[in-house]
């Protein structure tokens, strides 16, 4: 095998785009790295969404609410345990929450998948809601406050791992494994695959990701409620930016995330007033005239690129 | 020996019953032919085989082992596996990963990837689809991709195999591959259920028959009598699909 | 006592009455069309502020308002669909991708119309008061208003119930819910009813608003807990099921307007609890044949 082509450019341009953002907060403003920490977030949730539902072919709309249990286990355990600590707790405990909405849904598919993730913020929110009211008596917590470093840094981190799960995940068997779910799940069945418990598992796995992320961003806001742990949008936009990024290759969602976010935030201090227009735009735009994102366009090019050369 | 046998299985839709009280008894290394005009109920029986439906009443046991009541992951791994009426590949995967897959989770025997690529491209030589093996599996070319599921639910390790209407849409050539292929997977000492409409090859290959209409077993025997049988011209009389044969 | 018990009866009827419209509005529209419109509840705001500034702006009468908010709503639908949604049924190569885009675009539309709504109508809460004096009858007091709203919703249903049930568009529409495939083996022009669909169920939608509109405060971002229940009714319901929508609109309304009058805060938990459950127990929707 050819040695230098044994080190592929993809991996030595992801090396030196870790090693940029790695030592970003030297060289930019700490507006810019509050504004990058926020597209890294939507980097996290959105190949944290694609890890389980791009192979696989359900669509969960449930992502806020994985990713505000991060964010209220932030606000509960923040003064209490050490804050690396309270990430993974916020990890764990959204992995298990995970682990009960897969066992409740066992049964559904499709549309009925998609609309139960979509109430199940929902009813968390409202119960939240509720419990603040009636029982606990308080409304939104209190977080512990970080710098924006701080918070960069562990964001930073994050990403990479998750990543990088999703990127060893897709290679292996168990990718393999989850794929042919999408592909067949009754021919599935019928080979010895437990199409259940890869569901459940695997679906708990990403919620995993949207808890770290949750957690850590919680602290950003310094202060958290209902609305802004489940924020419904939430819900949405990682779906949007897979799409737009394309799913056949781990960087569509990464790219997808990053232009998008970078987008709305432009269009959002531009247009304050017609941000929610615009990104609607964008939205229907990219869903009609970009099925496979991304992704789909550079291989479309590099495809044809390949038959004009011949 | 008897590795299958099913006791006054019976299968409801509300009040339509697609199966009703069927005995059966299959034996190892037997090539048996589930025959019967649409909707007799052989695929619903095949279902009810492998798990992906629930008797409603009835037992099936599969090497003295009842099975009723498991899912079709754990009765695959036990040692039963199937095509589908309409093929049931991984499309977008590639002929030799379908393949893969029902080695690695069809089997009961943990095995290193590697390994296992090489027992999946021993299959795909005796379906004789090695050269396709990098091919995606949908662009293959129908009678190949029911080779190829043949393929992967050998590669599962299965001791009894289902197949669902295997020759059908197949030409006359094709036929005769598949009829070949049979006779090679019997000879390997496999146990052989077969629903088919193609009477020619059911005759030819076939040990046995079972003859269900309207979810009820009508008649079984050996081909040459079941040929012979007035139940049986009576229930085929009269339907197209049969006239020629 | 009694006073409490028929202002439970009557609001519930008022209610039900409204989520059945909505509902069905949906259920035209996902059942049939196959279109999951989250921005639903954005036609119940659009249909409740033309009320709202035709009665400030003119005058006219919400009653009268009906009429002409059924007309606009049923034209931004038909538009919508013959636009987008055709659009992206063609591009789709399934109907399960299709389902997945065109829920999606309907999200972009929710932003963009909501979007408008607050460029063109402000943030603020906007009321009127119509018909707010208190009737007496049988020795008990009701608000003119909610009498009249009950009136109008329980019309409305049982119209659109009859038209669905005889009439030969409402045939056609119940039989491409059913069956796509054998409707258009009958000569029904499928996609002509797909897109008449969307544009009913967008006026169903409408004329709810425009009834919310003579009890209720509006804002342009009331629409969205109307889609939640909406959703919730149509799998209370069963998709495609417009009856089993009319049905389960009223009994959500029931058992809300109870919930709200024993424990308010709990009201959305208790309709999230039974979305959940159906959908546990019985997808298919409780009402389903």
């Amino acid at each position: 095998m050819d040695t230098k082509k044994a080190f592929p450019k993809k991996w030595l341009l992801s090396l030196l785009l870790i090693l940029i953002l790695a030592t970003l907060p030297f060289y930019t403003n700490p507006y810019k790295i509050v504004s990058i920490t926020s597209i890294l977030m939507y980097v996290c949730l959105t190949v944290s969404w694609v890890m389980f539902c791009a192979p696989t072919r359900y669509m969960s709309l449930a992502t806020a609410t994985f990713f505000g249990v991060g964010m209220y286990t932030s606000g509960i355990l923040g003064e209490i345990l050490p804050f690396p600590l309270v990430v993974v707790c916020g990890g764990f405990i959204s992995f298990l929450i995970g682990l009960l909405t897969g066992i409740i849904c066992l049964r559904l598919r499709g549309f009925y998948f998609a609309i139960f993730t979509f109430g199940l913020n929902e009813l968390v929110r409202n119960s939240v809601v509720w419990w603040e009211a009636n029982v606990s008596g308080t409304v939104g917590r209190w977080v512990i406050i970080l710098e924006s470093m701080t918070i960069y840094y562990y964001m930073l981190v994050i990403v990479l791992l998750t990543v990088l799960v999703a990127y060893f995940l897709r290679r292996s068997r168990f990718g393999l494994i989850l794929y042919s779910i999408g592909e067949s799940e009754e021919a599935a069945a019928h080979i010895g695959i437990d199409v259940t418990r890869y569901r459940i598992i695997f679906f708990a796995v990403s919620c995993f990701f949207m808890g770290l992320a949750g957690a850590v961003m919680a602290t950003k806001w310094a202060y958290i409620d209902p609305r802004i742990a489940f924020n419904p949008v939430l819900n949405f936009t990682p779906v949007l930016m897979a799409l737009f990024g394309g799913v056949g290759e781990i960087y569509g969602p990464v790219l997808g995330a990053s232009l998008l976010t970078a987008i709305s935030e432009v269009l959002l201090s531009r247009f304050p007033y017609y941000y929610m227009l615009l990104y609607g735009i964008i939205f229907i735009v990219v869903i009609s005239f970009l099925p496979d994102g991304l992704v789909g366009l550079t291989r479309k090019w590099r495809k044809e690129t390949t038959d004009a050369i011949g | 020996m008897r590795i299958l046998e099913g006791e006054e299985v019976t299968k409801h839709f509300g009040g339509l019953a697609a199966v009703h009280d069927v005995n059966f008894e299959i034996n190892q290394g037997e090539v048996v032919g589930l025959i019967g005009p649409n909707g007799a109920g052989k695929t619903t029986l095949f279902n009810l085989i492998t798990g992906s439906l629930r008797t409603t009443a009835g037992e099936i046991r599969f090497k003295d082992k009842k099975i009723t009541g498991l899912k079709p992951h754990q009765i695959c791994r036990l040692g039963i596996a199937r095509t589908f009426q309409t093929v049931q590949l991984f499309g977008n995967i590639s002929v030799l990963d379908n393949v893969f897959l029902g080695s690695i989770c069809g089997t009961t025997t943990p095995t290193r990837t590697p390994d296992a690529r090489e027992k999946a491209m021993t299959f795909l030589e005796l379906v004789e689809l090695s050269a396709k093996k990098s091919d995606l599996a949908k662009n293959l070319p129908l009678a190949e991709q029911k080779r190829l599921e043949v393929a992967r639910a050998l590669a599962t390790e299965a001791e009894l195999l289902l197949l669902d209407e295997v020759m059908a849409g197949l030409t006359a050539p094709e036929l005769a591959v598949a009829t070949g292929l049979i006779e090679t997977i019997r000879n390997q000492g496999k146990t052989i259920l077969v629903v088919e409409h193609v009477m020619q090859a059911i005759m030819a290959i076939c040990d046995r028959i079972i003859v269900l209409h309207h979810g009820v077993k009508i008649a079984e025997g050996k081909p040459r009598e079941i040929a012979k049988n007035k139940k049986v011209i009576e229930v085929y009389l009269g339907t197209d699909d049969y006239a020629q044969h | 006592m009694i006073k409490l018990v028929l202002d439970v009866i009557i609001t519930s009827l008022i209610m039900g009455g409204i989520y059945s419209l909505i509902a069905m509005g949906l259920n035209l529209q996902y059942g049939v069309a196959r279109v999951l419109n989250i921005s639903h509840g954005e036609f119940v705001m659009v249909g409740a502020f033309v009320t709202f500034w035709a009665y400030k702006l003119f005058g006219i009468n919400p009653l009268l308002s009906l009429a002409i908010c059924g007309p606009i709503l049923f034209v931004i639908g038909l538009f919508a669909y013959r636009t987008l949604f055709r659009y992206l049924r063609k591009s789709s190569q399934s109907v399960d991708i299709f389902e997945g885009r065109s829920m999606l675009a309907s999200f972009g539309m929710l932003y963009i119309i909501q979007n408008i709504a607050l460029l063109w109508w402000g943030p603020n809460v906007k009321a009127y008061n119509f018909l707010n004096y208190p009737i007496h009858f049988f020795g008990l007091t009701l608000e003119a208003n909610r009498l009249v709203a009950l009136l109008f919703t329980l019309v409305v249903v049982l119209v659109f119930y009859l038209f669905i049930l005889h009439s030969n568009l409402g045939k056609a529409i119940r039989a491409a819910s059913q069956n796509e495939a054998s409707a258009q083996l009958l000569g029904i022009n499928v996609h002509r009813v797909l897109a008449l669909c969307f544009g009913l169920g967008a006026l169903l939608a409408g004329l709810a608003g425009s009834i919310i509109s003579m009890m209720q405060e509006i804002t342009p971002v009331m629409g969205f807990p109307y889609l939640i229940i909406a959703l919730i009714v149509l799998v209370l319901g069963g998709t495609g099921n417009i009856l089993g929508s009319l049905i389960g609109g009223l009994i959500l309304g029931g058992v809300t307007t109870v919930v709200l009058y024993w424990q308010p805060d709990l009201t959305l938990v208790v309709s999230y609890a039974i979305f959940a459950l159906i959908l546990i127990i019985r997808p298919q929707g409780v009402l389903a044949r």
